[in-house]
C-alpha cells in the first residue's frame, strides 16, 4: 500500500518534471543569450533609462486623472458583473428547471473563458475606443466568474427560511429577499470585493487595446521611449494595487 | 378556518412511511394538541395542514376547498392565510428582528412595500406590539444571531402573530424555553385563538401542557392517529400507550429529547 | 412614531446611500458610461460586419495548424512561467517563514536581522506581485525581443510573488511545534522544514500551485497582445484584420482551453485533497 503511494508519486512528480523540461525545449527559450555580457549590458542600459521617474506637475496631473479612470472602470465593471451575475445565478443554480440552469452554466461559462483583454478588443469595436469599452469588457468576463460563484453559494444555502415564507403564501421574489439573500449576502460581498482586487489589476492594463486608464497612458509612453514617464506609471499602478489589497481586506473585515 | 382530512398516507422520498390513513375534522375556532412521541408524523401532519406538503394518499379540505386542486395563485392566498410555526425558527442569522418579524405578512403585502421594508421597515409599531406580547419589545432592532434559542422561537411566534392567519399552526412551538416561559407562550397561543376566533392546532413535546391548555387532544403513534379525545378523556393509560417506546412521560420540566433549534450557518467563504 | 420604534438604523443608510449616489455620478463620468454608444450607426455596423463573419469559423488546414502551434505555445509559457514562478517564490517563501527563525529561539542574539530580511523579502514579494503580468512582459519584449521567452519571465515574476506570498502564509499557518522541537534540537533550518513542516504543509502547497497554473492558462492566452507570443498574438493578428472566421476559430480554442484547464486543475486538486 505504502509502496504503490510513493511510485504513484514518482511517477507524478516524473510527469511534472518531463512537462518542464518539455516545455522549455519546446519554447526553445535563448537563456544562455539572456545572461550572456552584452544582453545584461543591455538590460542594464534600458533600466536605467527608467530612473528617475517623470515626476513634474504636468504629467503627474496626467497620472492622476488615468488613476481615476482605472478606479472609476474597476468599480462600476464590479458592480455591474454582480448585479448582472446575480440575476444568471438563479438559474444556474438551479432554480428554474434543468433546462434554464444548462443554458445560464453555458453563458456564464462563455462569458468567463473569453479572456478580459479580448472581450475589450471586442469592445472596442462595439462602443468606440475609450473607458466605456474597458468598463463593458471587464463587465462581460467578470459576470462570468461572478454568476458561477454566487450559484455555488446559492446551491450551498440552507433553503429552510425561504421555503417557510413560501409556505407562508408569499410570493418568490419576496421569499428570496427576505428568505435566501441574507444567508448569501456576507459571502457574495466577499466574492464581489475579491473580484475587485483582480479587476483593478485589469483595468490598470486594457489601456493596451484602446480601453482607456493607466495602461493607455504606459502604452504611449513606452512607445514613444519616454521610459521615465512609464516608470512614474507603474509606480501609480503599484500603489493602486497596494491600496486596493487594503482597502478590500478592511472591508472584508468589517462586512465579517 | 376549518379543515378535513380524509384517509391521509404519505411516505417521504427516502421510502419512510410517515403518515397513514389519518382522518380528522376540526371545525372553526376549535383548539387542539398533538402529542405523540418524537417521529411519530406529528410535524409531517402539521405541514400537510399548512398545504405546505402535498400528501400521497386521500383529501385535504382547507376552508371546503382542496389547495391542491386549486390554481397557484389561489394556493397562495390560502396560505397566506395560515401560519405556521416551525420548530427550529426558520430566521436567516444576519436579519433584524424587526424585518424577520414582518416578514409574516409578505403573502399580503404588494411586491413594492416588501422590498421597500427591508431597507426602511415597514410597520415597526406593528411588529413591536406582537413583540411586546411576548416580552421581546426591546429587541426589535437587535439582530436575530444575537439572540438565545428561547428568545429566536419566541421571534418566530411574533412573525405568525403579525400575520393574523386564520389557521394557526405551531410545530413545538416552546422546545427551547424554560418550563415558566412554556406555560405563558401556550396560554399566549391559546389566548390569541379565543380572542380572534381562530382554529388552533399546536404539537406539543409535555403531555401536561397539552392537557391543561387545549380541550382537544390528539395522540399520534406511528403515524397515525392512536386516539382523538377532549382532554377531559384522556387516560393514563392511553398516554402511556402512546409514549410506550420513550419509558416515561415527558413533562414541561423535562428536557426535550429533539434538538434545540440551531441556527443556520452558512458553508465557509471560498475563493477559487 | 415614538422614538422607541425609530428605526436606528435609518440615518446612517440614509446616508450610506447618499453618499454612493453622490459617489457614483462621477465614476459614471470617469468611465464615460454612455450606453448609447453601443447603438451609434458606426459601431453597430463595424461589430455587425465583425461578428457577420464569425460563421463560418475558419477551418482551412493551414490556419488550423497554426492554431494548434499557438495552442502548444500557450501551455508550454503557462509551464514554464509557473516552473520559474516556483524556483523564485520557494526561497523568499522559506524566508517569510518566522517558524523557520533560529533567532526567534531564546530569543537569542541577532533577531532584528532576520526581521530585516523578512521585511525586505515581504516588500520584494509585493512589488513582483503589485505590477500585472501584461506589463512585465510588455517591458520584457523591449528587452528580449518578440517572442514567447518575454511572457514566460513575466508569468515567472509576477506569479512567483504570488506563490512566495501564498507559500509563507501557508508555512506559517501550519503547525508550527514539531518544527520548534527540531530546531531547539540543533538541526538545521532546511531538514527541520522537510521533516517538521512539510509534512503538514504540501498537500495545501501542490493544490495552490495547481490552482495557479490555471490562472496562468488563462493570462498566457492573452501575453501574445504585447507581442509575447502565443494564442494572443494570433487573436490580435485576427482582430487588427476585423477577420471573424478566425477570430471565431480562436474564441472557440480559448473556450476548450480554460474549460479543460479548469477540469484538469480540479480534478489534481480533488485527488490530492
Amino acid at each position: 500500500m505504502r509502496a504503490g503511494v510513493s511510485v504513484g508519486a514518482l511517477f507524478a512528480v516524473a510527469l511534472v518534471l518531463a512537462a518542464v523540461g518539455a516545455s522549455f525545449a519546446y519554447l526553445d527559450m535563448p537563456l544562455g543569450a539572456l545572461f550572456s555580457g552584452s544582453a545584461v549590458d543591455e538590460a542594464v542600459s534600458f533600466v536605467k533609462r527608467f530612473f528617475p521617474p517623470d515626476l513634474s506637475p504636468d504629467f503627474l496631473a496626467k497620472v492622476g486623472f488615468a488613476t481615476l479612470e482605472t478606479l472609476a472602470i474597476s468599480l462600476l465593471s464590479t458592480l455591474l458583473a454582480a448585479l448582472v451575475g446575480a440575476l444568471l445565478a438563479l438559474p444556474a443554480a438551479g432554480r428554474h428547471g434543468v433546462a434554464a440552469r444548462m443554458g445560464a452554466r453555458f453563458i456564464l461559462n462563455l462569458l468567463r473563458s473569453v479572456p478580459e483583454l479580448v472581450w475589450a478588443t471586442l469592445m472596442v469595436l462595439a462602443a468606440g475606443l475609450g473607458p466605456f469599452a474597458g468598463t463593458l469588457a471587464l463587465a462581460l468576463h467578470t459576470t462570468g466568474v461572478l454568476g458561477r460563484l454566487f450559484a455555488e453559494a446559492l446551491e450551498n444555502t440552507p433553503p429552510a427560511p425561504a421555503e417557510a415564507l413560501v409556505g407562508g403564501g408569499a410570493p418568490a421574489l419576496a421569499s428570496f429577499f427576505y428568505g435566501t439573500l441574507p444567508l448569501v449576502a456576507s459571502q457574495w460581498l466577499a466574492y464581489g470585493l475579491y473580484r475587485w482586487e483582480m479587476n483593478i489589476r485589469m483595468a490598470a492594463i486594457l489601456g493596451f487595446v484602446g480601453a482607456g486608464g493607466l495602461g493607455a497612458l504606459l502604452y504611449y509612453s513606452l512607445s514613444l521611449f519616454h521610459e521615465a514617464q512609464a516608470s512614474t506609471v507603474i509606480l501609480a499602478m503599484l500603489a493602486m494595487a497596494i491600496a486596493v489589497d487594503g482597502a478590500s481586506a478592511w472591508l472584508r473585515r468589517a462586512a465579517a | 378556518m376549518g379543515f378535513t382530512l380524509e384517509g391521509v398516507g404519505l411516505t417521504h422520498a427516502n421510502g419512510f412511511r410517515a403518515l397513514a390513513g389519518v382522518d380528522m375534522q376540526v371545525a372553526p375556532g376549535e383548539r387542539l394538541a398533538l402529542i405523540g412521541a418524537s417521529g411519530a408524523g406529528k410535524t409531517t401532519l402539521l405541514r400537510v395542514i399548512a398545504a405546505s406538503l402535498r400528501p400521497g394518499e386521500g383529501c385535504v379540505r382547507l376552508l371546503d376547498g382542496e389547495p391542491w386542486a386549486c390554481s397557484p395563485r389561489k394556493l397562495r392566498g390560502l396560505r397566506a392565510r395560515i401560519g405556521l410555526v416551525h420548530q427550529s425558527p426558520p430566521i436567516p442569522p444576519r436579519q433584524r428582528v424587526v424585518t424577520a418579524v414582518l416578514a409574516g405578512r409578505l403573502g399580503q403585502w404588494p411586491l413594492w412595500k416588501s422590498l421597500a421594508s427591508l431597507v426602511l421597515p415597514a410597520d415597526p409599531q406593528g411588529a413591536q406590539a406582537e413583540l411586546a406580547r411576548l416580552d421581546l419589545a426591546d429587541r426589535l432592532y437587535e439582530r436575530c444571531d444575537r439572540l438565545s434559542g428561547g428568545q429566536l422561537q419566541r421571534v418566530a411566534l411574533a412573525r405568525v402573530l403579525y400575520q393574523k392567519p386564520d389557521l394557526l399552526l405551531a410545530d413545538e412551538p416552546v422546545s427551547a424555553m424554560d418550563p415558566a416561559l412554556s406555560e405563558l407562550t401556550v396560554a399566549l397561543l391559546n389566548e390569541e385563538a379565543v380572542r380572534r376566533g381562530v382554529t388552533l392546532v399546536a404539537s406539543l413535546h409535555a403531555v401536561d401542557l397539552a392537557l391543561r391548555h387545549f380541550p382537544r387532544v390528539v395522540g399520534v403513534k406511528d403515524g397515525a392517529i392512536l386516539f382523538d379525545l377532549p382532554a377531559a378523556s384522556v387516560t393514563e393509560a392511553l398516554l402511556r400507550e402512546l409514549y410506550a417506546a420513550e419509558g416515561g412521560l415527558p413533562l414541561a420540566g423535562s428536557v426535550a429529547p429533539d434538538e434545540a433549534p440551531a441556527i443556520v450557518d452558512l458553508p465557509p467563504l471560498r475563493c477559487a | 412614531m415614538s422614538t422607541a420604534v425609530r428605526d436606528p438604523a435609518a440615518l446612517p443608510r440614509l446616508g450610506w446611500t447618499l453618499a454612493a449616489l453622490v459617489l457614483l455620478w462621477p465614476l459614471l463620468q470617469l468611465a464615460e458610461f454612455k450606453p448609447a454608444a453601443l447603438f451609434e450607426a458606426g459601431n453597430l455596423n463595424a461589430m455587425g460586419h465583425f461578428v457577420a463573419g464569425f460563421l463560418p469559423p475558419e477551418t482551412a488546414p493551414d490556419f488550423l495548424a497554426l492554431l494548434g502551434k499557438a495552442t502548444v505555445e500557450t501551455l508550454a509559457m503557462a509551464t514554464a512561467g509557473i516552473a520559474l514562478a516556483v524556483l523564485l517564490a520557494v526561497p523568499l517563501g522559506l524566508i517569510l517563514t518566522r517558524s523557520l527563525s533560529i533567532a526567534r529561539l531564546g530569543p537569542g542574539r541577532g533577531g532584528w536581522l532576520g526581521t530585516l530580511i523578512r521585511a525586505l523579502a515581504r516588500g520584494v514579494l509585493a512589488v513582483l506581485r503589485g505590477v500585472p503580468e501584461l506589463v512585465w512582459a510588455l517591458l520584457f519584449v523591449r528587452v528580449f525581443g518578440l517572442g514567447a521567452a518575454a511572457g514566460v519571465l513575466a508569468l515567472g515574476i509576477t506569479y512567483g510573488g504570488m506563490l512566495g506570498k501564498v507559500y509563507g502564509e501557508i508555512l506559517e499557518s501550519s503547525d508550527a511545534r514539531p518544527v520548534r522541537t527540531l530546531l531547539e534540537a540543533g538541526s538545521g533550518r532546511l531538514a527541520a522544514l522537510c521533516y517538521g513542516l512539510l509534512p503538514n504543509a504540501a498537500r495545501e502547497l501542490v493544490s495552490y500551485t495547481v490552482y495557479r497554473w490555471e490562472c496562468a492558462v488563462r493570462a498566457s492566452v492573452v501575453m501574445g497582445f504585447v507581442g509575447a507570443g502565443g494564442l494572443g498574438q494570433l487573436m490580435d493578428q485576427s482582430m487588427k484584420m476585423l477577420n471573424g472566421g478566425e477570430a471565431a476559430s480562436i474564441l472557440a480554442t480559448f473556450l476548450v482551453l480554460v474549460l479543460a484547464a479548469d477540469a484538469l486543475s480540479e480534478l489534481l486538486r480533488r485527488r490530492l485533497a
